[in-house]
């Protein structure tokens, strides 16, 4: 699958070149390896303590990889200090500098390069009316509210046209109203001035909805990168099924390779299929079955082929819970295994109970075969 | 149904005195009058009169010509002690913010240990602390000595009853002030803020400049108030260890305030003194656009 805004990686902005980062005996970063392309907008997703915060360090040049090389636009810059990069930061708690205004906190990068006076007056102003704070320049940062700040933030790195924007949880600290605004806002800016834009963050959420591609990290591990698309819908690993979204996870033994199909049995001896994840499990193997809850539809009878649904398991209503847009129904198959499914409240369907006998099916393209995660219960993720 | 006839279901139901409610805010709004009273009161009667009653006894007999004569009479000493005041002040900025900003950034969990270690001197008499700076500067003693065989002094030379030593012991006893405001203020810069500087192209000498030094000139106005105040009107330092030639405007006001306790001209030499600091102190803090930071 190929995005339609799939980055040119041929001369990319940023190359993470096998770096390593250790701090003592703790390894931090492990082996990660990947390239960015100009004007790509770049996510690293994962859990606290993942490395990301720490690669993202690295390429900034706060901390230097104990092995390994950081390259921009092709130059290791693995030993040059943060001030002599052409990087710039937007940090977590935005650092703004209280004892300035806003004007001169956009101006402060241009004047250590030495910029004249009238070349930075109207570089700011430009910036400023790029994240629409033209009326603040004057004001102090404490005057203003978090989603003011950020975007001063935003305007202090970007006036100085950075080969790269490094952002760090930059809408960690903002109400979910604000984050979801600032969502849109940070692609607007992004595709106005065109910088390529390496993201941290820890929610999937917010990945998924501006990202271009996203490396899901773990333990110091890239376990996958690809387009948002790629990611939910043909993860990598268990835990990439169970951190981007919510996705059902059971535990299956493989029986059998066809063409583009691994055949396995799960959920109390169903022969099941998968049309993605790892072809290269061996027969007779423990692997994890995985289905997204939106995939899953609900009826009474056992769906005929007529339906489209090609694989279907017999279960039993244990919960209901009305949730707005979707009823989230969860079921026990025959072997005691949790399925999550979540359908459509308009759903042509009789008043369940808990208790009632259903049938969830889904469409065998809609369900991975993946390796099982060591030492994991094999379990309901979510968000 | 008009506004005023509705029943106020959201306020408090009115008490049947009706005089109870305005007890209550009254009482409110008397609460922080309550709260200074005791420390205004304190200062009224042992700080506000007797500055009134000087600043009277000062314009007494000559009236403001008082003010002319001391000056006249004193200029050399008022010179000489806004000079050491100053040298001193300027010393005690020197030696104390690379001590508090060391502290503050390096000291790690040693914080506590070396701000106490700062401290520790408070923890002997001034006069105690002043004396045995005495026996340390003393002719024949090791400081003396150890300047004289390297050469820095010759052998008839002391350090004892010279401007060095009145200076170098002013420093002393105030750096502790010095130091305590400025640790304050950069103890709680954020790091971030100089990574911030560092990653906008900043060197570490510009955002030192730019950013801590700016962040923590609250702390330097304080610990320059504290130190400089105190030495422009000390008479310990230059008693004990200075000389007819480094007389200060403190000993002068102390020796005869003993004597003829009453004197206009005494008074005059006092309100003059403390007149001199306070428009140093506004001049100063001006120049430092301390008010802007905040």
């Amino acid at each position: 699958m190929t995005s339609p805004t799939a980055a040119d990686l041929s001369a990319p902005v940023i190359e993470i070149d096998h770096v390593v980062k250790r701090f003592g005996e703790f390894v931090a970063v492990d082996d990660v390896d990947f390239s960015i392309g100009q004007g790509e907008f770049f996510s690293m997703l994962g859990p606290s303590g993942c490395g990301k915060t720490t690669t993202l360090r690295m390429i900034a040049g706060f901390e230097q990889p104990t092995s390994g090389a950081v390259r921009l636009d092709g130059v290791d810059v693995s030993k040059v200090p943060p001030n002599k990069r052409d990087v710039n930061t937007v940090f977590q708690q935005y650092a703004l500098f209280p004892h300035m205004n806003v004007f001169d906190n956009v101006a402060f990068g241009p004047q250590s390069k030495n910029v004249d006076k009238a070349t930075i007056k109207k570089r700011v102003t430009e910036m400023l009316e790029v994240v629409r704070l033209t009326d603040f320049a004057s004001r102090r940062p404490a005057q203003l509210s978090g989603g003011q700040q950020q975007r001063v933030a935003l305007a202090r790195a970007l006036v100085n046209l950075p080969k790269a924007l490094l952002l760090d949880e930059p809408l960690g600290a903002l109400d979910l109203k604000l984050r979801h605004a600032m969502q849109f806002e940070l692609k607007r800016i992004q595709r106005e001035v065109g910088i390529t834009f390496v993201y941290v963050t820890h929610d999937q959420e917010e990945a998924l909805t501006m990202s271009d591609r996203i490396a899901v990290m773990s333990d110091g591990r890239v376990e996958q990168i690809g387009t948002p698309a790629e990611i939910y819908d043909n993860p990598a690993s268990e835990f990439v099924a169970g951190f981007i979204g919510q996705a059902n996870l059971w535990p299956a033994t493989v029986t059998e390779h066809t063409t583009g199909t691994t055949r396995v049995t799960a959920l109390g001896g169903a022969c099941l299929g998968g049309s993605c994840g790892d072809s290269t499990l061996a027969v007779g193997s423990m692997a994890t079955l995985m289905v997204r809850p939106e995939r899953i539809s609900i009826s009474l009878t056992q769906p005929t082929s007529e339906t489209g649904v090609d694989q279907s398991v017999n279960a039993t209503v244990s919960d209901l819970a009305f949730q707005g847009p979707i009823v989230r129904l969860a079921l026990e198959a025959a072997d005691g295994s949790p399925i999550i499914a979540n359908v459509d409240p308009d759903a042509d369907l009789p008043l369940l109970r808990p208790g009632d006998s259903v049938w969830a099916s889904w469409t065998q393209s809609a369900a991975c075969v993946l390796p099982s995660a060591p030492n994991q219960q094999p379990q309901l993720l979510e968000d | 149904m008009t506004a005023a006839a509705a029943p106020s279901r959201f306020r408090r139901p009115r008490r049947e005195n009706g005089g109870d409610d305005t007890g209550v805010a009254a009482r409110r709004w008397f609460t922080p009058w309550l709260l200074i009273a005791p420390g205004g009161l304190w200062l009224l009667i042992f700080f506000v009169f007797p500055l009134f009653s000087l600043g009277r006894l000062s314009l007494q007999d000559g009236g403001l010509s008082n003010y002319s004569t001391v000056i006249s009479d004193n200029s050399t000493v008022i010179i000489r002690t806004f000079v050491y005041a100053t040298i001193s002040t300027l010393a005690a900025i020197i030696i104390g913010y690379p001590l508090a900003y060391v502290i503050a950034t390096k000291g790690g969990k040693y914080k506590n240990l070396f701000l106490a270690l700062v401290i520790l001197p408070f923890f002997v008499t001034y006069l105690v602390r002043t004396l045995s700076w005495k026996i340390l500067l003393f002719d024949n003693g090791p400081v003396v000595g150890i300047l004289q065989s390297i050469g820095i002094l010759n052998d008839s030379q002391g350090i004892l009853g010279s401007p060095f030593a009145v200076v170098a012991a002013l420093t002393y006893n105030f750096l502790p002030f010095m130091v305590l405001p400025i640790y304050v203020s950069l103890e709680k810069l954020d790091r971030h803020l100089l990574d911030a500087a560092a990653d906008l192209y900043s060197s570490p000498a510009r955002a030192f400049r730019k950013i801590t030094l700016r962040l923590s000139l609250p702390g330097l106005f304080a610990g320059t108030l504290l130190t400089f105040i105190p030495a422009a009107g000390d008479f310990v330092n230059s008693e004990l260890l200075g000389s007819d030639r480094t007389v200060m405007i403190g000993q002068i006001i102390e020796k005869n305030f003993g004597k003829e306790f009453f004197r206009p001209e005494l008074s005059a030499l006092s309100f003059m003194l403390m007149a001199m600091i306070l428009v140093g102190v506004i001049v100063y803090a001006r120049l430092l656009g301390t008010e802007e930071i905040a």
